[in-house]
């Protein structure tokens, strides 16, 4: 098992750095930042912090849009989505950790549509890697990995945060 | 074939044809026989279902494709309304059977509408029944990828209806172990109210006690483990919740009580009354109210009531079961 704890924080701080152009530019004017649950949610946490963004983060359980729920079911799990401002016209700012096959990506899209119509959405990965199934690229990332197919990465935390590449 | 006259007075024990060969819920038909954790794993699934309201489109994918049927042979409003709201919710296709007037009434036997049913293609089938045990003889009927849910059965079982309860006391309560619940009233011929005993009792209460008089209360009570009380008053003193029961005159046989006007005057909740429980004491009732006769009006839109929150989370509880029974899954 490899880690790469240190890092992991030196990643987020280049994904605020990034996020905070584009913002200052008036690129996203006003944004609001939604975490899926829970790695998403830990970064999406930091980053909100870091940057100042005034409305409240949201959060996203997106169990409810997975793709695989006939196959493999739920996991029940005291987590409603919250989603605490009206995404209507407004520059959401999507966090999750990591990117692999893009399909929670898919189902996160699917239920932030559900809440209504964003202006735009600007999708934000902690860690990329290979192995994707749907037509799907995050426009910040922390981090690009090429891992093999045995091979899994990780992000734990809360405290502190950090990504582990492991096999499985 | 059979027919309706065929459906056992009293349920078999359910607890092996709940579930699938993996250990999952597969049918839900009573509360008798499932773990503490299958009851909190619903009110936890509950728990995430309940932002769906907020979404503007109050949707989320579950069960799309998947046809519900609701089976309801009694008459029922906020129970067929609150699950027709819920599969819809996981965006389900829902067909409301109204019994009066489809072929049962022609003489067409039970078994024989199942089969019909089956063979369009239904995957769930929610039943409401007046015979106590309907559910669980038609979970043992259908085919092997249908579920059936108890919208009640009889005096047997409400079990969404105890699990809705549940989620209600938990949001305002927390943890069952240090709490006192009364039920209050007609609980002799409540399905509601064993479905209650039974789910308080796997969730560790503290203290469940029933007040009622006592033509009111099933014989062998007290091998529930539960306390019983004759006065109100004292039965209510110090309880953290208390659940009023309607009074069943469609099930009552005889003269059980002299007069409603007396009934109320004993057994009816009135603010004077509720004062003995907790000041924080929450107010419960499954509906419908017979208002001057179980309670007061003062007391059921009082400020401790939270019988329309009952509502609401109905369809959460509702959600949650409908879609942990359908995820047993296309790879079986």
């Amino acid at each position: 098992m490899t880690h790469i704890s240190t890092e992991t924080d030196h990643m987020i701080s280049n994904i605020g750095r990034e996020l905070k152009v584009r913002i200052e530019s008036g690129q996203l004017n006003n944004p609001a930042m939604i975490g899926i649950h829970t790695g998403g949610t830990w970064v999406a946490q930091r980053i909100h912090q870091h940057l100042e963004i005034e409305t409240p983060l949201g959060e996203l359980n997106i169990s409810f849009y997975r793709d695989d729920f006939s196959r493999k079911g739920m996991q029940p799990q005291v987590s409603p989505s919250r989603l605490p401002f009206k995404v209507d016209d407004r520059h959401i700012i999507l966090v999750d950790d990591v990117l692999y096959t893009g399909r929670t990506i898919r189902a996160a899209l699917n239920e932030i549509f559900d809440y209504g119509r964003p202006a735009t959405i600007t999708l934000v990965v902690l860690a990329m890697r290979d192995g994707r199934e749907l037509p799907i690229q995050a426009d910040i990332v922390g981090g690009h990995f090429e891992l093999e197919s045995h091979q899994q990465i990780k992000l734990q935390g809360p405290n502190p945060l950090s990504l582990r590449i492991m096999d499985v | 074939m059979s027919t309706r006259d065929d459906i056992p007075l009293f349920a078999s024990s359910p607890t092996n044809i709940q579930f699938d060969n993996k250990g999952r819920l597969r049918h839900f038909l009573s509360i008798e026989g499932l773990k503490k954790k299958v009851l909190c794993d619903i009110l936890d699934t509950a728990e995430s279902f309940s932002s769906v309201p907020q979404q503007s489109i109050k949707k989320v994918p579950l069960l799309r494709g998947k046809t519900i049927v609701n089976l309801f042979f009694e008459n029922s409003t906020r129970t067929r309304t609150t699950f027709e709201l819920a599969a819809k919710r996981l965006s389900a296709d829902v067909i409301n059977l109204n019994i009066t007037t489809s072929a049962t009434s022609k003489g067409e036997s039970l078994l024989d509408t199942l089969h019909n049913l089956e063979a369009m293609h239904s995957d769930m089938f929610i039943v409401r029944h007046a015979q106590s045990g309907a559910a669980h003889f038609i979970a043992q009927h259908v085919s092997p990828n249908i579920s059936v849910i108890n919208a009640g059965d009889g005096q047997h079982a409400h079990p969404t209806q105890a699990l809705l309860d549940m989620f209600t006391i938990r949001r305002h309560k927390g943890e069952f172990g240090a709490l006192k619940v009364a039920i209050v009233g007609d609980i002799l011929h409540s399905r509601v109210a064993r479905s209650q005993i039974q789910a308080l009792t796997t969730l560790g209460t503290n203290e469940v006690r029933i007040i009622a008089p006592k033509t009111l209360i099933p014989a062998h009570a007290e091998t529930l483990g539960i306390h019983i009380y004759h006065d109100l008053k004292e039965g209510l003193r110090g309880v953290d919740v208390v659940i009023m029961l309607r009074l069943q005159y469609e099930r009552m046989q005889g003269a059980l009580f002299p007069s409603e006007h007396e009934y109320f005057h004993l057994f009816g909740l009135t603010e004077e009354k509720l004062s003995v429980a907790k000041t924080d004491a929450i107010v419960m009732h499954p509906g419908p109210i017979n208002r001057g006769v179980e309670m007061d009006s003062a007391v059921a839109d009082g400020v401790r009531s939270v019988i329309l929150e009952q509502v609401t989370h109905g369809i959460s509880v509702r959600m949650a079961v409908m879609s942990m029974a359908m995820q047993q899954g296309e790879n079986e």
